[in-house]
């Protein structure tokens, strides 16, 4: 099922908290496209990811999604729009996993009190795609880390938004599920029709998977585009502070970073 | 397998639970210091029972008692339920934020001025309930909103402050008001009379009600206040609603029956154990629930040590700190 065409805009956005700065930003994505951004710790990713969101808002620029300004949304219809998920705090309360997924479904419900039929074939979809059917009734609080991470992005897969943000979704995954959410991430893009920007740390995946990265470093936009065109292992070992070393990946051909290490 | 929140589960529960609820209902009637035959109960509630002691018994003395639990159980229940949801803690009742320290403020005061006002010392506690909630609710707003921390803080200090002040106050008032005091704030529901019920009836049920419009934010807002703004939820809206909605239900209940210890923080607990953590379907089953328990002890408040009575508030802490103890092991084990 193929939605209208999406078109993510943003504008000269930025931010300054009393000791960091986000310098003016600018970039575009399409539907069906996957966008990485990447960089050091402190470099403003989330920072950034939660003003595409429409949830905080720039000190100048905008965020429009198909024209429509997101910071001048109210919550609901845009959490219609947007789904965002970022490291979560650690529950107190006991959610089985679709209870926990039927959440996301929370922005569609209106004046409802209750799931409609259409809400829980819904669930049911993001359950199958993300591969927790089998953990339904297992309850949130006793998942392991992983599982739980596959649980939020169900969750925001079940809110069937327009522009699905995510902060470090695999951090807690095996190399496995590491390349099989990415995977799921560039195909739903396609088949649904939403547009993804992930905050990660995995360049490689970033690497085979995104159509768009942009590096950041403390606040500024040091790099956007293709992988081969950011991944330049002179710039990636000044930021990292580390010896990089960028060559291909035998089966893709895409750029690989790896690190120097001195031989044993 | 919790039963997923459904409407047609939440009748179902709901409706078992009401039928519980008409059964203690009934046994309750017939004990107490007089023994009433469920025939006589049957009689009089149909109303063909004429002037006869049972019947004085039953409607005039039992029947408002009975309804009055009802009320105060589900109240205190209710919003121990949303409060724990707001404050994101399992630990929270309805009293942590002051408001029955302000309640008895207002009824200590009311008593101390005397004549025809210590007769509306009711109404004075109430006043001092809503007073108390509109400070907290001040004093524990953090960058417009009411998060947890800042507002258990406020209710703590608040709550603190004001029992001090009662300390105090009580040693104005003369032995013979000391002692009903003290009575009223263990808790007792022998006080009211049936005309009062009628204006406290609609009240609460209009309350617990705009609570359960509520119950889908609720559960959201159990994921955390970002990631329930993530999903669309007003979150300083739907927490001042929260809050204003069981702070009136505790003033409510505090003010008509004092402060009534153990439901509001147990059975929200019991009521997960039982159906889960989806509100619409806890809100119902902690409502229904704190009235039965309610009038459970309250039977056995005016049964155990019959002709003399206990106050209510002495039966659901002797009850409740077991029950407490348990639930602790429980999930600490």
């Amino acid at each position: 099922m193929t939605e209208a065409l999406h078109h993510l805009r943003v504008e000269g956005v930025s931010f300054r908290y009393p000791h960091f700065e986000l310098a003016s930003l600018s970039f575009e994505a399409h539907a069906g496209e996957v966008l990485a951004i990447i960089g050091p710790n402190g470099s403003g990713k989330s920072t950034l990811l939660e003003i595409v969101s429409g949830h905080l808002g720039p000190q100048a620029g905008k965020v429009t999604l198909d024209g429509v300004d997101l910071h001048r949304l109210p919550p609901r219809p845009l959490a219609r729009l947007v789904g965002l998920a970022r490291q979560e705090t650690i529950l107190l309360f006991s959610f089985e996993v679709r209870e926990f997924v039927r959440q996301g479904r929370h922005p569609h419900l209106g004046r409802n009190l209750f799931e409609s039929p259409e809400d829980e074939r819904w669930v049911d979809w993001a359950m199958e795609k993300t591969r927790l059917v089998e953990f339904a009734g297992r309850r949130v609080l006793e998942m392991s880390s992983g599982e739980f991470q596959r649980a939020v992005l169900a969750r925001t897969l079940a809110q069937r938004p327009q522009l699905v943000l995510l902060d470090e979704p695999t951090a807690n995954l095996d190399i496995g599920y590491q390349i099989e959410m990415f995977r799921l991430l560039r195909q739903l893009a396609i088949s649904e029709g939403f547009i993804a920007v992930v905050v990660t740390h995995e360049l490689n995946l970033a690497s085979e998977l995104a159509d768009e990265l942009i590096l950041m470093e403390r606040g500024r936009c040091l790099a956007r585009g293709t992988a081969e065109e950011v991944l330049q292992p002179d710039l990636l070992s000044r930021i990292f502070r580390t010896p990089i070393l960028v060559d291909r990946n035998p089966s893709s051909g895409r750029p690989r970073v790896t690190w120097v290490t001195a031989p044993r | 397998m919790t039963l997923p929140a459904t409407p047609r589960n939440v009748m179902a529960v709901a409706l078992a639970m009401l039928l519980l609820l008409v059964l203690v209902v009934l046994l309750s009637l017939t004990l107490g210091a007089v023994h009433v035959p469920l025939s006589e109960v049957w009689r009089a509630l149909t109303a063909r029972g004429g002037g006869s002691e049972a019947t004085i018994i039953v409607l005039d003395i039992r029947l408002p008692r009975i309804l009055l639990a009802i009320l105060v159980g589900a109240a205190l229940s209710v919003a121990g339920t949303g409060l724990q949801a707001l404050l994101r803690n399992p630990l929270a009742d309805p009293y942590v934020l002051g408001i029955s320290s302000g309640a008895a403020v207002g009824a200590i005061f009311a008593l101390w001025l005397g004549g025809r006002i210590a007769s509306a010392s009711p109404l004075a506690a109430f006043v001092g309930a809503m007073i108390t909630m509109l400070w907290v609710y001040l004093l524990g707003r953090s960058g417009g909103r009411l998060a947890s921390y800042t507002l258990i803080l406020a209710g703590v200090i608040t709550a603190s402050f004001l029992s001090a002040i009662i300390l105090f106050m009580l040693t104005l008032l003369s032995t013979r008001d000391v002692r009903g005091i003290a009575f009223w704030l263990m808790g007792d529901l022998s006080v009211t009379p049936l005309a009062e019920l009628r204006l406290l009836a609609p009240v609460i049920i209009l309350a617990i009600a705009g609570l359960y419009l509520l119950a889908k934010d609720l559960n959201v807002l159990l994921l955390g206040a970002e990631e329930a703004a993530h999903l669309g939820v007003n979150v300083p809206r739907v927490e001042a609603g929260v809050y204003i909605l069981a702070s009136l239900l505790t003033g409510l209940a505090v003010s008509t029956s004092g402060a009534i210890g153990y439901l509001g923080l147990l059975v929200p607990h019991l009521g997960r154990m039982l159906v889960g953590n989806d509100h619409r379907m806890l809100l119902p089953t902690a409502a229904l629930g704190g009235a039965i328990l309610l009038v459970l002890s309250d039977t056995l408040a005016r049964t155990a040590l019959a002709p003399a009575e206990l106050p209510v508030g002495a039966v659901t802490a002797v009850a409740g700190a077991p029950v407490f103890i348990y639930l602790l092991r429980k999930t600490a084990g």
